[in-house]
C-alpha cells in the first residue's frame, strides 16, 4: 500500500514547524519517527494533506540534565532512551519501557515524543510518563506552554495538544531513593502490550513511603491506579501486603474488551502484573 | 516533488520524489534496489530492512525524503566488490538459515545490525533481537545458528571461509556456491 | 578408499548446501514484483468491504478520468468472458457448486472479494482511482456460524442452492467391508470419550505477497506468477478464457513460500490476464499483505465431533468421526477435497477395528478455505492425537502406554488399516523411544509430580503426538477415483550437454523446498557427474512443459522417482555409444561412477561425458543411436508413502496469567531415505514452527457481520523468533519400500506432528485444575479462563 498524496515541509528548527503547521490547519500532522503514523497512512486509515517533518530538528533531540530533573527533547529515540547514561541513571524506568518498545529497527526510529503525541493506551511510555509524573513542554503558536503528564492524555489517540502545537521536550523528575519497574505482558513478541504496569516505590525500613501505579491498556487513556497507590502508602513492603493493594489494581478502570482481550482478563492481569511489578520494585 | 540525495550501497543518487515515496518503493523501482523486499503494510514483518546510517531501520516504513543525505547499505551492497559474501551472507549460506529467501534480506541485515551492537549475543538475545523480522520457513532455527556462526566469525576476523564459520556439523570442505 | 568406489551415494545423504542461496542472501532474485516490461501498467483491485451483499451498481466514471488511469474494469463488464475460478475436486456427485466469477458481478460474498479493477500509469495512481469509485451495496445477511448455516431457515449464501450446505461424505468400515461396526462398538464399550475440538482458521501467510506479471505479445502471453502451480494455471486459463493452452506461458519465478497457500488458482491471476489481452499492454498486480489476508484462500476451519470407544485395558474399540468443514463464499481449486484429504487418516497409527467419519462441506460469507501445509491430515492428526491423551486420563494411564497398546507393530508391515489404506512401512516404536529419550521423557513426568505436589505457580505439561500420513500426492487412479480432476503423476527431463554438462527440468516447482539442490544430488549420483556440473530448472512451462508442480509433499516421493527413472534412460541411452567406442557389447558393460566398463577387462572404459561429446558429434553413431543424449520419465505412483513419527514438548503454563512457554520440544521422523538431511532438518523445523502457532498464536476473527478482525500482522500473530523453542530433531529410518532412493516425504510432516503436542502439553499440565481441552490458539486468555473454568485447583 502506498500513502494518499500530502504536502511535506521538513521543519528546519522549532520555528518553521510551528509556521508550517499553522499555514497548514486542521489537517496538517507533525512527522516524528512515524513509526506508527507511516502504517497508518499505508492503510489508508489517516490522510493528513500536510506532513510537517521535525525528525531533523536537532533542538528536540536529545537529553539534558536539568538539576532535579531530566530534560529528554521530544525526537530522542527509543533506542537513544535506552541507552543514553543519564536516562539509565536517573530515569531507569523510562529506559527499560522503551527497550520493549516494538523491536530494534522501530526503536531506531521511533522517538519519545511521537509515541506520547501518538498516545495509544497500549503504547509503554505515555504509562511511564505517568507515574513519574513528568512534565510536558508545548510549543504553539501563543507560546510555550507546561502539561503535567495527568492532564495530557485525554482519550484514546487524544491529547492536550492542539493541531498547530509542537511537543518539545518532556521533563521527567529524576525520584532519588526510589525503585521502579516496568512489567509488560504480550501475547507474542511483536505484539503490544495486554496489559502494562508501570511502578515507582520509595521505601524505608521494611515500610513503603510512597508508591506510584500507572497502567497500560486499561482504559482510553493510561492511569494511575490511586487505590493501590493509597493503599501502599505507609504499608509494610511485605509480599502480602503487596499483594493486597495489588488487588485493587483495576479498582475504577474501564478496560476496553477487544480482538486482543475481554476487559475482564485485563482487569485479572492489571492486579497480578501490579503484584509482581511492586516485588520488583520492592525486592 | 522534493529533491533528495542520498547513497546507497556506495553510490549517490539525487532525485525528486513525491513526498509519500515510502523508502522501500524508492530503491525498488527508482533505483532498481529490487533487493529489498515488501512482506506486510505495518512494518511487523522486517522483509525491508535496510542499514541507514549503519542502523537497521524498516524501509517500508520511513518516507523516502526522511532519508535525505543518509547513507543506506541494502542486502546487495553487503558483499566486497570482489563479490566475497559477508560473513552473515556466508553463515546464512552455511547453516541453511533460509528456505524461500523472501525475508532473508531484511533478516541478514537485522542479524548485520545486531551484530555491531552485539558480537556475541546469546540464543535468547539473538531470539529478541530478531524479533522484528518474521519468517515462515526455517522456524528461526538454523537462523540463530547461522547469527552464532557468523558472530564468531566476525569476532576472530579470519577470513570469512566455512571452517571460521564454525557452523555446527558441516560437511567436509564444503565449497561456497556463489 | 579404492579407485573402484560406488559413486552411488556419494551425493545423496550428504548435507549439501543449497545452490539457491547464491541468489537469495545477495538480493539478486527474481521474485515476480521484480519483473519489469516497457509500457506495464499497474493494477489495484477494488475489494467488497461487505461479507454479504448485492451490486446494485458502480460508477467509476470519476475514476476513469483521473490522469494517468488507463481503465476501471468491473465484473459486468467481463461477465461474458471471465468464466468461473475452477474447483478441480468433485467429491460427490451431489456437490453443490457454485459458480465464482473473477470479478464479481451481481453479488458479493466474502469481505475482499474483487469488484472492479484499475489500469494505471503506476501503483499509486491506480490505488488513488480505487477511492473515486463509487459502488452501490445492497446489504444481505452475513453466513458465519457452520451450525447456524445448516439450520432451517437461515440465510443462504447462494440463494439458488437453496442450501448452505455443499456436500457430506461419509465413511462406515462396516459398510466398505473394512472393519466393524463403530456405532454398535461405541454403544457395547466400557469407556466412552467424547470431544468436540474446534479447528480454528488460520492464514497461510506466505512471506512473499502474491503477484502476476502478464505480458500479451501478439505471439504469445506470458504469465509470470508468484505460484506454486504454474501448470496448472496455464491449464486452466486456456480450459476456462479459452486462450489456446499453446499461446500461454506460465512461469513461477523464485516464489516466496506457499504452504498450499499458493496452491491454487486465483481470482488476480485471471484479472490480471483478462485486463492485459483487452488492453493489449502488460500488467503488473501485487497484493498488500492487508489484501492477502482477506482474497488468499484460509485454511483450517471446521469443528470436529470425536467419539472413541475402549475397553479398560486400553485398547480401543472404535472411532466415530463427525466433521462439520467451513468452506467460505465459494469452492475453490481444492476447497471440498481438502478437509477429505485427512478422511482415511483419523485412525493414525493405530489397530482399529471399527471407525466411522462423515464430513460435510458448509458454505458461509467468508473468504474460501483451501489447502494449508498438511491439508486435512494434521486435522486429522489433532483429533486422534487429542482424544488419546484424553482417552488416557479417563482410563488413568500414561499416553504413551495407551499409543503402545493400540499402535502398529513393526512387522505387521505392510498393514491395511481399518479405512482400507496400506502401510507401506514404520517402526512407531523406535521413533517414540528415542523421542522420549531426547526429551528426557522420564525425568520430566518426575517434575512434573514434585511442581504439583508443590502447587506451584508454574505447571508444567508433556505432549505426546505420534503420527502418520499419506504423503506424495498422489495415484493418478487414486485421484480419479475420487473425483479429482487431474493426476499425481511426475516427470523429468535430464540432458547431457555436449561438454558433458547435465541439464535437468522438473515438473515441480518449489518455493524454498531446495530442488535445485537435491536434485543434483540425485542425478550426481545417478549420472557420475559432479555436483557443480547440473543446472536444474523449473517453473516455466515453456521449458518444463510436463509436470504437476509442487504440493503435497509429493516432489521428491514423486518428482524424485521420475528423476532417478529419468537418469537411467540416459545412461541406457548412452550405451551403445560407448559399447561402439570400446567395441564390445552392450551387455558387457557395467555403468559405475560416470563410466561405462567393460565387465572383466579393467581399464577399458568410457565415461559418459565422452560419450555424449561423440553422441553429439555424430561421427560414427551406432545404428540406432539419435544424435542427442537425452531422456524423460514420468512416474505415477501405485500407492502413497507413509512417513511417521513422534514429537514431544514440554510447556510450562503459569496458571496466573495463563501464559504458555515451550520448555523443550523434540521432532523425531521417519521419513525414509534422506537425500539432503540439512533440508530435511529445515522442512521439520519449519513445519513445527506453524503447527506451534496454529496451537499457540494464530488465528483469523471475523466480527459477526464477517469482517476480517485479523486483516494485517498486527492482528494476525505470526510468531517471531522470541516466540519459539529451541526445536531439537532427530530420525528413524524405515525405507520406503518400491521406491528407488527409499524416500517418503517431509514437506508436511512437522507441521501434522506439532500441533497436538503442543496442546496435549497444556491440556496436560492442567488436568489436576480440571482442564480437558483449551480451544486453540491457547492464548493466556484462553488458558485462564480454561483454569477458571475447570472448577479446581490441585
Amino acid at each position: 500500500m502506498i500513502p494518499a498524496a500530502f504536502d511535506y515541509v521538513r521543519a528546519e528548527d522549532v520555528r518553521t514547524a510551528l509556521t508550517a503547521l499553522a499555514d497548514g490547519g486542521e489537517d496538517a500532522k507533525v512527522l516524528a519517527g512515524g513509526q506508527s503514523l507511516i502504517p497508518m497512512l499505508r492503510l489508508r486509515l489517516a490522510a493528513p494533506t500536510l506532513l510537517v517533518d521535525v525528525g531533523g530538528v536537532g533542538e528536540l533531540r536529545g537529553v539534558r540534565d536539568d538539576g532535579d530533573a531530566l530534560v529528554i527533547g521530544s525526537m530522542t529515540t527509543h533506542d537513544e532512551l535506552m541507552n543514553d547514561a543519564l536516562v539509565r541513571e536517573h530515569a531507569p524506568l523510562v529506559a527499560q519501557a522503551a527497550a520493549t518498545v516494538a523491536d530494534r529497527q522501530v526503536r531506531h526510529v521511533g522517538t519519545f515524543g511521537g509515541s506520547l503525541a501518538h498516545a495509544d493506551p497500549a503504547g509503554d511510555l505515555p504509562g511511564v510518563t505517568l507515574a513519574l509524573d513528568a512534565t510536558f513542554s508545548v510549543m504553539g503558536p501563543g507560546g510555550a506552554r507546561d502539561v503535567p503528564a495527568s492532564e495530557f492524555f485525554v482519550d484514546y489517540l487524544t491529547t492536550a495538544l492542539r493541531p498547530d502545537d509542537l511537543l518539545i521536550s518532556v521533563r521527567v523528575p529524576k525520584l532519588p531513593g526510589w525503585r521502579t519497574h516496568y512489567e509488560k505482558f504480550q501475547q507474542a513478541a511483536q505484539a503490544w502490550a495486554v496489559v502494562g504496569v508501570a511502578t515507582a516505590v520509595r521505601r524505608s525500613n521494611g515500610t513503603v513511603d510512597e508508591a506510584r501505579v500507572a497502567l497500560t491498556s486499561m482504559g482510553s487513556t493510561p492511569v494511575r491506579a490511586h487505590t493501590v497507590e493509597a493503599a501502599l502508602a505507609g504499608a509494610p513492603a511485605t509480599a502480602d501486603a503487596l499483594a493486597e493493594a495489588a488487588g485493587r489494581a483495576a479498582d475504577g478502570t474501564t478496560p476496553m474488551s477487544d480482538g486482543i482481550a475481554s476487559a475482564d482478563y485485563r482487569s485479572h492481569l492489571a492486579r497480578v502484573l501490579t503484584r509482581r511489578a511492586l516485588e520488583a520494585a520492592t525486592g | 516533488m522534493t529533491r533528495i540525495s542520498m547513497t546507497v550501497d556506495g553510490v549517490r543518487y539525487d532525485d525528486d520524489v513525491e513526498p509519500r515515496t515510502l523508502l522501500v518503493h524508492h530503491l525498488r523501482n527508482r533505483l532498481g534496489k529490487v533487493g529489498t523486499v515488501v512482506g506486510c503494510d505495518t512494518s511487523n514483518c522486517g522483509s525491508c530492512t535496510v542499514l541507514l546510517s549503519g542502523r537497521s531501520v524498516k524501509s517500508c516504513s520511513l518516507l523516502a525524503v526522511q532519508a535525505d543525505g543518509v547513507d543506506i547499505t541494502t542486502v546487495e551492497g553487503l558483499a566486497g566488490r570482489d563479490g566475497e559474501l559477508h560473513p552473515v551472507q556466508l553463515a546464512f549460506h552455511e547453516s541453511h538459515a533460509l528456505q524461500c529467501g523472501f525475508c532473508t534480506p531484511g533478516m541478514i541485515m537485522a542479524a548485520v545490525d545486531l551484530l555491531t551492537e552485539n558480537p556475541d549475543p546469546s540464543d535468547t538475545e539473538i531470539r529478541e533481537g530478531l524479533e522484528g523480522n518474521l519468517c515462515r520457513c526455517t522456524g528461526y532455527q538454523n537462523i540463530v545458528r547461522a547469527v552464532h556462526a557468523a558472530a564468531t566469525s566476525m569476532r576472530t576476523s579470519v577470513p570469512s571461509t566455512p571452517e571460521a564459520a564454525g557452523a555446527p556439523a558441516p560437511s567436509m570442505g564444503e565449497e561456497v556456491t556463489t | 578408499m579404492t579407485v573402484t568406489e560406488d559413486r552411488a551415494g556419494r551425493e545423496v545423504g550428504r548435507d549439501r548446501r543449497r545452490k539457491e542461496d547464491a541468489r537469495l542472501i545477495t538480493g539478486r532474485t527474481m521474485w515476480t514484483d521484480n519483473v519489469s516490461l516497457p509500457g506495464m501498467l499497474h493494477l489495484a483491485i477494488l475489494r467488497s468491504p461487505m461479507s454479504h451483499a448485492r451490486i446494485d451498481g458502480i460508477d467509476a466514471s470519476a475514476a476513469r478520468s483521473m490522469p494517468g488511469v488507463v481503465d476501471v474494469i468491473t465484473g459486468r463488464d467481463v461477465a461474458d468472458v471471465q468464466g468461473s475460478l475452477p474447483c478441480a475436486w468433485t467429491v460427490t456427485p451431489d456437490m453443490a457448486h457454485p459458480d465464482h466469477p473473477p470479478l464479481a458481478v451481481d453479488e458479493v460474498r466474502f469481505a475482499g472479494e474483487p469488484v472492479a479493477v484499475v489500469a494505471a500509469r503506476d501503483h499509486a495512481t491506480a490505488l488513488d482511482a480505487l477511492e473515486a469509485i463509487e459502488v452501490a451495496y445492497e446489504p444481505l445477511p452475513a453466513v458465519m456460524d457452520i451450525e447456524d448455516a445448516l439450520a432451517d431457515g437461515s440465510p443462504l449464501v447462494h440463494q439458488s442452492l437453496g442450501t448452505n450446505k455443499s456436500f457430506t461424505w461419509a465413511f462406515d468400515s462396516a459398510e466398505e467391508g473394512t472393519g466393524g461396526d463403530a456405532a454398535a462398538a461405541i454403544d457395547a464399550a466400557d469407556v466412552v470419550v467424547r470431544r468436540r475440538y474446534v479447528q480454528q482458521r488460520v492464514i497461510p501467510a506466505f512471506m512473499e505477497p502474491r503477484s502476476v506479471v502478464v505480458d500479451p505479445t501478439p505471439d504469445q502471453i506470458t504469465v509470470w506468477s508468484s505460484t506454486q502451480v504454474p501448470h496448472f494455471v496455464r491449464f486452466f486459463l486456456a480450459a476456462v478464457l479459452g486462450t489456446p493452452e499453446h499461446k500461454i506461458r506460465v512461469i513461477a519465478p523464485d516464489v516466496g513460500g506457499g504452504f498450499g497457500g499458493k496452491l491454487q488458482i486465483t481470482a488476480e491471476e485471471f484479472i490480471s490476464f483478462l485486463v492485459a489481452q483487452r488492453l493489449r499492454k502488460p500488467v503488473k498486480y501485487t497484493e498488500s499483505r492487508s489484501e492477502a489476508m482477506l482474497s488468499a484462500h484460509h485454511g483450517r476451519d471446521m469443528i470436529q465431533d470425536v467419539d472413541v470407544a475402549a475397553d479398560r485395558d486400553g485398547t480401543v474399540t472404535a472411532l466415530r468421526v463427525r466433521l462439520l468443514a467451513n468452506m467460505g463464499g465459494y469452492l475453490r481449486l481444492l476447497t471440498p477435497a481438502t478437509p477429505l484429504l485427512g478422511r482415511y487418516m483419523y485412525n493414525g497409527i493405530y489397530k482399529f477395528p471399527a471407525h466411522r467419519f462423515e464430513c460435510t462441506g458448509v458454505f458461509t460469507t467468508t473468504t474460501p478455505t483451501d489447502a494449508y501445509r498438511g491439508a486435512g491430515r494434521p486435522e486429522a492428526t489433532f483429533a486422534i492425537e487429542r482424544v488419546m491423551d484424553d482417552l488416557a486420563a479417563e482410563l488413568g494411564m500414561d499416553p504413551v502406554e495407551l499409543r503402545r497398546r493400540n499402535w502398529i507393530e513393526r512387522d505387521e508391515f505392510p498393514f491395511t488399516t481399518v479405512t482400507g489404506l496400506t502401510y507401506d512401512s514404520g517402526d512407531y516404536a523406535a521413533a517414540t523411544d528415542k523421542a522420549m529419550g531426547l526429551l528426557g521423557y522420564d525425568e520430566l513426568r518426575r517434575e512434573q509430580a514434585e511442581r504439583r505436589a508443590a502447587g506451584d505457580r508454574v505447571q508444567l505439561g508433556i505432549g505426546v503426538s505420534t503420527y502418520t500420513e499419506m504423503c506424495g500426492l498422489a495415484p493418478s487412479r487414486w485421484l480419479g477415483s475420487l473425483g479429482y480432476a487431474a493426476g499425481g503423476w511426475e516427470s523429468a527431463i535430464v540432458r547431457m550437454l555436449p561438454t558433458g554438462k547435465v541439464e535437468v527440468l522438473t515438473g515441480t516447482s518449489p518455493h524454498g523446498q531446495g530442488h535445485e539442490t537435491a536434485w543434483s544430488q540425485i542425478v550426481a549420483d545417478q549420472l557420475g557427474v559432479p555436483f557443480e556440473d547440473i543446472e536444474v530448472m523449473h517453473g516455466d512451462t515453456r521449458t518444463s512443459h510436463k509436470g504437476l508442480d509442487t504440493y503435497g509433499s509429493r516432489s521428491l516421493a514423486v518428482g524424485g522417482y521420475a528423476l532417478v527413472e529419468a537418469c537411467k534412460r540416459v545412461v541406457e541411452k548412452a550405451r551403445p555409444m560407448a559399447a561402439h567406442l570400446l567395441e564390445c557389447d552392450p551387455a558387457d558393460l557395467e555403468f559405475v561412477d560416470g563410466s561405462y566398463r567393460v565387465k572383466g577387462t579393467p581399464g577399458a572404459s568410457k565415461s559418459i561425458t565422452e560419450c555424449a561429446l561423440a553422441i553429439f558429434a555424430a561421427h560414427d553413431l551406432p545404428d540406432g543411436v539419435e544424435p542427442y543424449l537425452d531422456a524423460d520419465a514420468s512416474y505415477d505412483p501405485v500407492d502413497f508413502s507413509f512417513p511417521h513419527g513422534t514429537h514431544l514438548c514440554a510447556a510450562e503454563v503459569d496458571t496466573e496469567t495463563g501464559q504458555v512457554r515451550l520448555r523443550s520440544y523434540v521432532a523425531v521422523d521417519d521419513i525414509g531415505k534422506v537425500v539432503n538431511p540439512l533440508i530435511v532438518e529445515g522442512q521439520v523445523h519449519g513445519g513445527v514452527a506453524q503447527g506451534i502457532a496454529q496451537a499457540l498464536f494464530e488465528e483469523a476473527i471475523y466480527d459477526e457481520d464477517g469482517n476480517l478482525m485479523t486483516g494485517t500482522f498486527v492482528e494476525y500473530t505470526i510468531p517471531s523468533s522470541a516466540d519459539l523453542p529451541d526445536i531439537v530433531t532427530d530420525r528413524t529410518e524405515t525405507p520406503a519400500p518400491g521406491h528407488p532412493l527409499g524416500a517418503k516425504g517431509v514437506g508436511e510432516a512437522g507441521t501434522i506432528a506439532s500441533t497436538p503436542a503442543v496442546v496435549n502439553a497444556v491440556v496436560d499440565a492442567l488436568r489436576p485444575y480440571g482442564v480437558t481441552d483449551v480451544r486453540m490458539p491457547c492464548t493466556p486468555e484462553r488458558v485462564w479462563q480454561a483454569i477458571r473454568n475447570g472448577g479446581g485447583r490441585p
